[in-house]
C-alpha cells in the first residue's frame, strides 16, 4: 500500500537565456505528509535526472522553456508521470491529492521499463492508428522506416523488419503472441488495427521477453489505458474510399470506475469490392471483414486483473488471374501486359479466396509485493481456422482447399523486480501447447500435416542505469521447442527427398501410393541480448546493441509437400532443417532538438541456415510443368540503414524524410536474396494551422527505387502452345515508381466532449501505372489506381 | 498467493485436458487428380493408334509422366479420335471425361502440331455450340514427324479470337492437362 503523493514548487527565473531556468520541488507521501526521501526524478527525453534528498526536495538546473513531463520513480510506487509547463517566470504550487486524475495520470495495463531504451524501437500513435482504421496493420507500419510489406494483392499485407517476414517476427497483441500460421507468405496477421492504442516496432532480437526467435524483431500492439473515472466515453470512425467503392466503421464504448473497474467493448466492420489499377479492374480482390472485442478488468495499483475476448473474421478475395494452371500459363502471364482475366467490378468474393477465423481469450492477473516487485501471470487460448478456397471443378466447387485448425494455449508468469529503479531484473517463464489439425476432408493432400508442439521458455533481463549519462541491458534466454507430426508421403517424393535413406525408421504406416510417417523434433534454442544507450549531451545520444538468437524451423519448412495452386508451384520442405542463429549488431545515432530531430540507424545481421523459399527448377507432370520451389538453407547477411529526419521549418511548416536501405546476400553462393525490400524514400511537408480547426495538409512524395540486387532464378520450359523454348522471368524486378499521396484534414469541437475530426486523402494522386517487387500479384497486374478516401471521426 | 495457485493449477488442468494423445489422421486420396490422358485414333481402314500419357504419382509427385505411342500415323488419313481422361489412383479408376462433358461450357481440348504434321477438326459441342474437343478428326499430312500437344483448358475464353478453331493462342484459362508425343508420320 504505497500512494505516493508529492507537492511540487516551481520556481522559474529569467536569466538572460531560455535555458537557465531551474526548476524545483518536494515530495511527499500523502498519508502523513513526511517528505520521501530517495526518489529519482527523471525530466523524459531529456539526460536529467535528480534525487530528492532527506527532505524530499529535488532541484533541476538549467532548464529549457518548453513542455515536460516528469518521470518519478521510488522504492514500492508505481511510476509516475507529470507535466509542466515552463514558459515565463511563474511560481507554481501544486498539491496533489491521491486522486489521480488531477495527475492526468494514468496506470498503463503493462507497463514494461526494463527493454526500453537500449533498444531500436518506434512508436505508432493512436492518431497514426486511426487514419489507418480501414487498412491493414502492414499499412499502418510502412511508415516506420525500415518495416516494409511483403503483400499478396493490397488487402493480405505481412509486414517486413529489416528484410526479415513471416515467422522471424513476433506480433504481441494485447499481452498475447499471435500464433496464427505465419509461415505462408499470403498469410497475414489476423488482426484488428483498431484494436490497438499505441504500436511499438523492436527491431532485431533484443526484446527476449516476447520470446527468442524474433530474428527481424516484435510488433506489440499496446492495449489502451484506461483512466481511474467515473466515465463513460467512446469513438466511432466511418471511413469511405472511391477504390473498391467500400468502407470501414469502427466503434469503441469504455466504461471505467473510480474504484478501478473498466469494461471495453469494440467492433469493427470493413467491406470492399474489386480494387481497380489506374486502367482496369482486379477482379475479386474484396475484401469482408468483422472484428469485435470485449474486455473487462480491474486496475489498482497493489493488484488487477484482465479478462479479453477478441474475434476477428476476415474473407479475402485473391485477384483472379494470379490463379494458373502451369508454367505456359505463368510465361503467359507475366508476359501479357495485362491481366488474362478482367471482369466488371463486384462486391462478390468467389475463389480463389481466404477465409479465416480468429479468437483469442486471455486472462491476466498482477500483483506487486512491496520491496521487491511486480507478479505477472497470465493464460491465453488462440483458435485459429484457415480455409483457403481454389478454383476447382465439380461437386469441389465449394469445398475449401486448405482447411487448418491451430489451437494455442499459453501459459506464462513473470516477475519484475523494479524496487531499486536503477538496477531492476525481470524473470519469466512461458509454456505453450500448440495442435495443428489439417482437415481431411478437402479431398486435397494436406499442405501442413497433423502435429503437436510444446514450447518452454526462461528468461532474464536486467537493466542498470549506470550513471545519469548510461543506460546498460542485458537478457538471457532459453527455449525448448518439442514438434510430433504425422504427415503422409507420396512414396515418390519420399524418395526424390531423399528421406528413404536417412528417415525410413519414421515410417508408420503404409497407404498404398502414400507413407504415414512421424516424425518429431527437438530443438533447444539460446537467446541473448545487450544494449548500452548514452547521452552525450541533451541533444545527442546513441545506442549499440546486440542480439543472439535462434529460431527453430516453422511447420512449413519442414513439411511443405505439394502443389500450391493458387501459385502454380510445387512447395518443398526439408525434415532435415536445422534452427536458424542470428547475430545482428546494431547502432543507433539520436539528435534532437525542439525543432530537429534526426535518427540513423545502422544494422548488421548475420544468420546461419537462414532458410528462404526459392525456384529451383521444373517438374514435368501430367499437368504440364511446374517450378518447383524449394525451402533451402544458407548463411545469409544482412546490413542496412533507416533514417528518419522530421524538421520545423517554422510555426506552420514542417518537413520530414524517412528512409531505408538494405542489402541482403548469401555469402555460401556470393548470391542476392531474395524478396529484399528496395530503397525507399518518404518525403512530406506539412502544413498545419492550430488557429483554425487544426487544419492540416500533408503532401507525401513515396519514391521507391527498382531492385538491383535480386538472385537470378529464371529457368528455360517449352511451351508446347507457342512451340518454343522461353526463358521463364520470374526473377525480373519492377521498375523504380514514385507516388504522391495528398492528404488533408481538420478538427471541429461540437461540444466540451466532442470532437469531430475529418479527413480527406487522395492517395496516388497522378494514378500512375506502377508494380512492386514485394506484391506477390506483381507478375500478373499493377498495383492500385488513384484511391479518393474520406473519414469522418467523432471522440464523445 | 491463493488466486495464483489457482490460476495455475487451471491453467495446468487445461493444458493436459487438451494435450492427450490422439488417432492418426485420415488419408487423403487426392480428388479432382488427373492420372491418364488417352487419345483413341480411328481410322476408316488400318490400325487403331493410341497416344497416353501416365502419370501415377500426379501434380503432386516428382516422377514425369510415362508416354506411350502405339505406332506411327499413316499420311494423308483421316481418324476418327475420342479423348479419355481417367484418375487412375481409385479403383476402379474414374472417368474425369464425364466431368469435362457435363461442364462443357468450361472445359475445351487443344490440339496443337509441330511441323504441321496434321490437323484437328472438333466434331462435338457444349451447350452453347462451342466445341468441347473430347471427339474430333485429325488428319494426316504426307509423311514427316513432329510433336502433337493435347492440353485440356479449364475455363477457356470459347469466344476468343481462333479459339473455336481449336488455336490455344488467344484462350487464356488454366491448365488441367498437358502432354506432348513425338509423332511420326508415314
Amino acid at each position: 500500500m504505497c500512494f505516493c503523493v508529492f507537492v511540487g514548487c516551481v520556481f522559474t527565473t529569467t536569466i538572460a537565456q531560455n535555458c537557465q531556468f531551474s526548476f524545483n520541488g518536494k515530495i511527499s507521501d500523502f498519508h502523513d505528509n513526511s517528505p520521501i526521501i530517495g526518489a529519482s526524478i527523471q525530466i523524459e527525453g531529456e539526460n536529467k535526472f535528480a534525487t530528492t534528498d532527506f527532505d524530499g526536495f529535488f532541484e533541476f538546473q538549467n532548464i529549457c522553456a518548453g513542455k515536460y513531463t516528469l518521470i518519478l520513480n521510488h522504492v514500492a510506487c508505481e511510476t509516475k508521470r507529470v507535466r509542466f509547463n515552463i514558459t515565463e517566470n511563474t511560481f507554481k504550487e501544486i498539491s496533489l491529492e491521491h486522486h489521480i486524475e488531477d495527475l492526468e495520470e494514468v496506470i498503463v495495463t503493462s507497463t514494461n521499463k526494463t527493454t526500453s531504451n537500449t533498444v531500436q524501437s518506434t512508436k505508432i500513435d493512436r492518431k497514426t492508428i486511426d487514419d489507418f482504421s480501414g487498412e491493414s496493420l502492414g499499412d499502418a507500419l510502412k511508415n516506420i522506416s525500415g518495416v516494409s510489406s511483403l503483400n499478396t494483392g493490397n488487402t493480405i499485407v505481412k509486414p517486413i523488419i529489416n528484410g526479415l517476414h513471416s515467422s522471424r517476427i513476433i506480433v504481441m497483441a494485447n499481452g498475447v503472441r499471435l500464433q496464427d500460421q505465419d509461415w505462408g507468405i499470403e498469410h497475414a496477421p489476423n488482426i484488428d488495427i483498431n484494436n490497438a492504442d499505441r504500436i511499438t516496432v523492436i527491431k532485431g532480437t533484443n526484446s527476449l521477453e516476447y520470446g527468442g526467435d524474433a530474428i527481424g524483431g516484435v510488433i506489440v500492439l499496446e492495449p489502451t489505458k484506461y483512466f481511474l473515472k467515473d466515465r463513460i466515453y467512446g469513438k466511432t470512425i466511418l471511413g469511405l474510399q472511391s477504390n473498391g467503392k467500400g468502407g470501414n466503421l469502427h466503434t469503441n464504448i469504455v466504461k471505467t470506475t473510480e474504484k478501478g473497474w473498466f469494461y471495453n467493448g469494440k467492433a469493427t466492420l470493413k467491406r470492399f469490392g474489386d480494387f481497380h489499377s489506374p486502367n482496369y479492374n482486379l477482379t475479386n480482390t474484396g475484401l469482408n471483414s468483422k472484428a469485435f472485442s470485449l474486455l473487462t478488468g480491474v486496475k489498482k495499483f497493489e493488484k488487477g486483473f484482465t479478462v479479453d475476448y477478441s474475434f476477428i473474421n476476415n474473407k479475402i478475395g485473391i485477384f483472379r488471374a494470379s490463379h494458373i494452371g502451369n508454367i505456359d500459363d505463368l510465361v503467359t502471364a507475366i508476359n501479357s501486359k495485362q491481366p488474362q482475366i478482367i471482369e466488371n467490378f463486384n462486391y462478390d468474393i468467389v475463389s480463389p479466396k481466404q477465409e479465416i477465423k480468429h479468437h483469442i481469450f486471455k486472462v491476466d492477473y498482477y500483483q506487486r509485493f512491496k520491496n521487491s516487485g511486480k507478479l505477472e501471470v497470465q493464460y491465453d487460448f488462440q483458435k485459429n481456422e484457415r480455409f483457403e478456397f481454389d478454383v476447382r471443378v465439380g461437386d469441389d466447387k465449394n469445398k475449401a482447399a486448405i482447411d487448418l485448425n491451430l489451437k494455442t494455449h499459453a501459459v506464462s508468469a513473470n516477475f519484475n523486480f523494479d524496487s531499486n529503479s536503477n538496477k531492476t531484473y525481470k524473470v519469466g517463464f512461458k509454456g505453450v501447447y500448440q495442435n495443428n489439425f489439417a482437415n481431411p476432408e478437402t479431398g486435397v493432400r494436406r499442405l501442413i500435416p497433423d502435429y503437436d508442439k510444446f514450447d518452454a521458455g526462461f528468461f532474464a533481463i536486467g537493466n542498470f542505469i549506470l550513471n545519469l549519462k548510461t543506460t546498460f541491458n542485458a537478457g538471457l534466454r532459453y527455449d525448448f521447442n518439442y514438434i510430433n507430426a504425422k504427415k503422409f508421403y507420396i512414396k515418390t517424393r519420399w524418395i526424390e527427398r531423399g528421406y528413404d535413406t536417412q528417415f525410413n525408421d519414421l515410417i508408420i504406416g503404409d497407404f498404398n501410393t502414400q507413407w504415414l510417417v512421424n516424425p518429431t523434433f527437438r530443438f533447444h534454442n539460446l537467446s541473448a541480448s545487450a544494449g548500452i544507450h548514452h547521452y552525450f549531451n541533451d541533444k545527442t545520444a546513441v545506442l549499440f546493441n546486440y542480439g543472439l538468437s535462434s529460431r527453430a524451423p516453422n511447420a512449413s519448412e519442414l513439411f511443405s509437400d505439394g502443389l500450391h495452386h493458387s501459385a502454380a508451384r510445387i512447395e518443398l520442405g526439408n525434415l532435415a532443417m536445422q534452427q536458424e542463429v542470428s547475430h545482428r549488431v546494431s547502432a543507433t545515432y539520436a539528435y534532437k532538438t525542439s525543432k530537429t530531430k534526426i535518427s540513423i540507424e545502422a544494422f548488421f545481421n548475420t544468420i546461419q541456415n537462414f532458410i528462404y523459399l526459392a525456384p529451383f527448377g521444373t517438374e514435368q507432370t501430367i499437368r504440364g510443368a511446374f517450378p518447383v520451389w524449394n525451402y533451402k538453407k544458407t548463411n545469409a547477411n544482412l546490413f542496412g540503414f533507416d533514417f528518419t529526419w522530421q524538421q520545423k521549418l517554422n510555426e506552420t511548416f514542417s518537413y520530414s524524410n524517412k528512409s531505408s536501405l538494405i542489402y541482403g546476400y548469401e555469402t555460401k553462393n556470393k548470391r542476392d536474396l531474395i524478396d529484399i525490400p528496395a530503397p525507399n524514400f518518404r518525403n512530406s511537408l506539412q502544413y498545419k494551422n492550430e488557429n483554425w480547426h487544426q487544419l492540416g495538409v500533408r503532401l507525401e512524395s513515396e519514391f521507391v527505387l527498382q531492385q538491383n540486387n535480386f538472385p537470378d532464378n529464371n529457368f528455360l520450359t517449352f511451351l508446347p502452345s507457342q512451340k518454343t523454348i522461353a526463358i521463364v522471368d520470374i526473377s525480373s524486378t519492377p521498375k523504380s515508381y514514385h507516388l504522391l499521396n495528398l492528404q488533408t484534414d481538420v478538427v471541429f469541437h461540437l461540444s466540451k466532449k466532442t470532437d469531430l475530426h475529418i479527413s480527406a486523402t487522395i492517395s496516388n494522386l497522378l494514378n500512375i501505372n506502377y508494380r512492386d517487387y514485394l506484391n506477390r500479384i506483381r507478375f500478373f497486374a499493377d498495383d492500385l489506381g488513384r484511391n479518393y478516401a474520406l473519414q469522418l471521426k467523432i471522440n464523445y | 498467493m491463493k488466486t495464483i495457485k489457482h490460476i495455475f493449477a487451471l491453467v495446468a488442468f487445461t493444458i493436459f485436458a487438451v494435450a492427450c494423445s490422439k488417432d492418426d489422421p485420415i488419408v487423403v486420396n487426392q480428388e479432382e487428380v488427373i492420372t491418364t490422358l488417352t487419345l483413341t485414333l480411328t481410322p476408316e481402314s488400318g490400325n487403331i493408334i493410341t497416344l497416353r500419357s501416365y502419370d501415377l504419382d500426379g501434380s503432386d509427385g516428382p516422377n514425369p509422366p510415362v508416354i506411350s505411342i502405339s505406332g506411327s500415323l499413316a499420311a494423308n488419313t483421316t481418324y476418327t479420335g475420342f479423348v479419355e481422361v481417367l484418375n487412375e489412383t481409385e479403383s476402379p479408376a474414374e472417368d474425369v471425361t464425364i466431368e469435362v462433358i457435363d461442364e462443357g461450357e468450361e472445359h475445351q481440348f487443344f490440339y496443337t502440331f509441330t511441323n504441321s504434321i496434321g490437323t484437328v477438326a472438333y466434331t462435338d459441342t457444349d451447350n452453347n455450340e462451342n466445341p468441347i474437343g473430347v471427339t474430333f478428326t485429325l488428319t494426316t499430312a504426307a509423311s514427316g514427324s513432329g510433336d502433337l500437344t493435347v492440353t485440356l483448358i479449364h475455363e477457356p475464353a470459347k469466344s476468343a479470337a481462333d479459339v473455336k478453331s481449336g488455336s490455344i493462342t488467344n484462350a487464356g484459362g488454366e491448365t488441367d492437362v498437358e502432354a506432348t508425343f513425338s509423332l511420326t508420320v508415314q
